[in-house]
């Protein structure tokens, strides 16, 4: 039994790795484009950022487990199949990206604006002052946010068992409640209940580091 | 030089800069005084180019500050410091730095040997030495202010605008900070804006001052005639109303300058003309070490001219407030 745990546990590692890597990077974009373009912003442009604001919300609100069914043919036609730990990668990531975008955007445009400011007033360049002030000064922020966005992949991750993505969390379903072992269900919670805590221990740990 | 011609701005339709002429000269601690959005910030922020101006022209050094031309205002602005109510520092970085930031703007290397005696020497400058690599957070309001001086420095600046630098600090740090600032504008040379709705800050360290109301210019010279002859506007910005002098007599106000006042005319006055007379109101202003003083007395009617003419005699300025 402890190594279908075990094996599971590596299920739930992998789907939350590459789905939190992937959105972070593919969020970034929306993230600064939406910082840009924003009112307070460097670039304003009211089309760009309500359009770009209004695709992040769709996406937002879509609930995880139909953004599951409904991309099936996209991620079958993206690594030719649609069951599996990775291919459940690929709604993980989908569903997570507008959700980071979100998160760093806000966490960018908390940036000091006597910063930005000041910055200008040495004759930084746009380009200097989004990398050298604005991501500079909101990485501990930023790195909040992908605590955050593991922290919620890892629920996720469960319901991503309904598409044979396995994992603790599906675990903790078919034989710890449909099969009523309670002792499973017990383990894999404690399981997760742990790793969420050092996953957060170390976030904290880092940002008080950063910042 | 810093030449401003008819300058005018307005945000939609609220003008907060109307035809604004002054010059600033090289060298100089230029103050530009006035209340809360009397747009002192705005035309500082006019000069090095953060900000646009619908009219009029900008000039320094007489290159004309042209938002649409990026590289001029650019190499512009590399002539211009700045520093700010906030200090606005970056919280990442040490004092080091956030010193050495506007060279990374600017592609200087900033830790060959060269580039950090250049910024150690700035550091020393300002006094904080000791907390080289103390990130601001760790820092009080006065030494923030220190480190975004010695930032502001960083690129060789001709010129340093320094917008309400001291409005967020107590009175003892900020004697401090003009002290420091007194002290660039004469070890090296750089001329001063100085920003403020304070008049301790223009008296202390400014040789000449604009004060702005309603986005005018409503008086320029020296603080000290500003001070102890001040319009009626400026009069009202300091709080002084003649309202508490006696409506009896005659009121006559007395001005000295430098020379005059530590001569004891008033005593020798009553003597020499063996008159009685009150005093009804004074004040002595310290400006940048030298005292300057202005008194009210109330006289009898048939005294006053006898008074005038005495004050005349020993050139003391007067002037009769009532009647």
């Amino acid at each position: 039994m402890s190594n279908v745990i075990w094996t599971s546990f590596q299920q739930t590692l992998y789907m939350v790795f590459w789905s939190t890597l992937f959105s972070v990077i593919l969020g970034f974009i929306p993230a600064i484009i939406l910082t840009l373009t924003a009112p307070d912003g460097l670039r304003p442009n009211k089309i760009v950022y309500e359009t770009l604001s209004l695709i992040v919300n769709v996406f937002r609100s879509f609930p995880f487990i139909i953004l599951l069914v409904i991309i099936i043919p996209f991620t079958r036609m993206l690594i030719g199949k649609a069951i599996g730990t990775r291919a459940a990668v690929v709604p993980l990531t989908v569903s997570a990206i507008p959700y980071i975008a979100r998160i760093f955007e806000t966490s960018l445009r908390e940036t000091d604006p006597g910063v930005i400011e000041a910055a200008r007033s040495f004759g930084a360049s746009d380009w200097q002052i989004l990398f050298r002030v604005y991501i500079k000064e909101s990485i501990p922020r930023m790195l909040n946010g992908v605590i955050l966005l593991i922290i919620s992949l890892v629920g996720y991750s469960a319901m991503a068992g309904t598409v044979g993505g396995g994992g603790i969390g599906d675990l903790a379903i078919r034989y710890g409640y449909q099969q009523y072992k309670t002792d499973i269900l017990f383990v894999c919670s404690l399981i997760l209940i742990i790793f969420v805590q050092l996953v957060q221990m170390l976030g904290n740990y880092l940002y008080k580091k950063l910042s | 030089m810093i030449k401003l011609e008819n300058v005018s701005k307005s945000f939609g339709d609220l003008e907060v800069l109307k035809d604004i002429s002054l010059q600033i000269n090289d060298h100089e601690i230029y103050g530009i005084i006035g209340q809360s959005g009397a747009g002192k910030s705005t035309l500082l922020r006019c000069i090095n180019g953060l900000e646009d101006y619908q009219s009029g022209t900008i000039s320094v050094d007489d290159v004309t500050v042209d938002l649409k031309d990026k590289k001029k205002l650019h190499l512009l602005q590399k002539e211009m410091g700045m520093i700010f109510q906030n200090f606005n520092l970056l919280e990442r970085l040490d004092v080091y730095d956030n010193v050495a930031l506007p060279m990374k703007f600017w592609g200087m290397k900033t830790k060959t040997p060269e580039a950090k005696k250049k910024i150690e020497d700035l550091i020393s400058l300002v006094g904080l030495e000791d907390k080289i690599h103390a990130r601001p957070r760790e820092l009080s309001g006065g030494q923030k202010q220190r480190v975004a001086i010695a930032r502001a420095l960083v690129l060789d600046p001709k010129i340093l605008l320094c917008d309400e630098a001291t409005s967020a600090l107590d009175p003892a740090i900020t004697r401090g900070i003009l002290d420091l600032l007194s002290k660039i504008n004469k070890q090296m040379g750089i001329t001063i804006i100085v920003v403020t709705h304070q008049m301790e800050v223009v008296k202390q360290i400014c040789e000449r001052v604009a004060f702005i109301k309603g986005g005018r210019v409503l008086q320029i010279g020296k603080p000290e005639e500003l001070f102890i002859r001040p319009a009626k506007d400026i009069k009202a910005f300091l709080h002084e109303d003649s309202e508490l002098l006696p409506e009896e007599g005659v009121n006559i106000q007395l001005f000295f300058t430098d020379e005059s006042a530590d001569e004891p005319v008033i005593s020798q006055m009553a003597r020499k003309l063996n008159i009685d007379f009150s005093i009804s109101w004074a004040k002595l202003e310290d400006f940048r070490s030298n005292v300057y003083g202005s008194l009210v007395i109330n006289v009898k009617e048939e005294d006053k001219d006898r008074v005038t003419a005495y004050l005349d005699s020993v050139k003391v300025l007067w002037e009769v407030l009532n009647g």
